[in-house]
């Protein structure tokens, strides 16, 4: 029989804090990231700061189950996503089908004034900052949020499918979807010169 | 892809997987030859890729100093 018990073991123990404070650096280096991404699925920056403040103090009590090697980033924005559903924060639902009847290409043409195709790229100009963060928080949050995961987030189709436990198809329709109306709110302040 | 299929249409279609780079390399050979002789979805696409690259920069808000302290305060007390 060993003299302690494996819990008591000094050993094992500084290798547990070691690995805990890694884990903590590591996620405190990803926190402007996690909050870029919350701030655009909450109203508000107090309740961004709030669901990130929260979500940090889950994970830091959560640690444990983190498989190290594993993405850090999307184990963040997991916990986050799901908190954000139990706090209620989550609009209400919109199916799948909303009916968008805006053309893929409506809004570039509409911008478009024959501009010489290396100058194609500053037509997005032409709309104004806050225009651009109005139309994307009046998409859906179910579409808002994959738009928010790829776009800002800079995920994969495949971790936004992970955080969102949605299947990959899923991600891709909600995410098409949700560009359309985007690009359809973005429209509509547009006005023809 | 079919060829009484309008090529247009088809890279409509795969334009977000092309922009997102989540086509597998014979998709992305065949969306780049299409667009090497089409200007107009050449065009286009430039312009979705611009806008979601000015959606990514005005939409960005980074933390306030105060929050990243509040949650380096969260961290578990060392033994």
């Amino acid at each position: 029989m060993s003299e302690l018990t494996d819990e008591r073991n000094p050993r094992r123990i500084a290798g547990q804090e070691r690995d805990r404070l890694r884990f903590e650096e590591e996620a405190l280096e990803l926190a402007d990231h996690v909050y870029r991404v919350a701030r655009r699925l909450v109203s508000t920056r107090e309740e961004a700061e709030d669901l990130v403040q929260e979500t940090y103090a889950r994970a830091f009590r959560a640690w444990r189950s983190y498989t190290p090697g594993t993405n850090l980033r999307a184990w963040l924005l997991r916990i986050l996503t799901n908190l954000n559903i139990d706090r209620g924060r989550r609009e209400q639902r919109t199916p799948d089908i909303e009916s968008i009847d805006n053309e893929e290409f409506a809004l570039f043409r509409k911008l478009d004034d024959g501009a010489a195709e290396d100058d194609v790229e500053h037509l997005v100009e032409r709309l104004s900052q806050d225009a651009v963060v109005q139309a994307l928080s009046a998409v859906p949050h179910h579409f808002r949020e994959v738009i928010v995961l790829v776009d800002i987030g800079d995920f994969t189709y495949q971790d936004a499918a992970q955080i969102l436990d949605i299947p990959i198809g899923t991600v891709m329709s909600r995410l098409h979807r949700g560009r359309r109306i985007l690009k359809r709110e973005l429209e509509a302040t547009v006005r023809v010169t | 892809m079919t060829s009484s299929d309008n090529p247009c249409e088809h890279c409509e279609k795969i334009l977000q997987p092309y922009l997102d780079r989540e086509l597998t390399d014979a998709e992305r050979l065949e969306a780049e030859s299409h667009l090497a002789e089409c200007g107009f979805c050449r065009r286009a696409y430039r312009f979705e890729d611009s806008l979601r690259r000015y959606v990514r920069s005005t939409c960005s808000e980074a933390m306030r100093p105060e929050l990243k302290a509040r949650l380096a305060e969260l961290r578990t007390p060392l033994l």
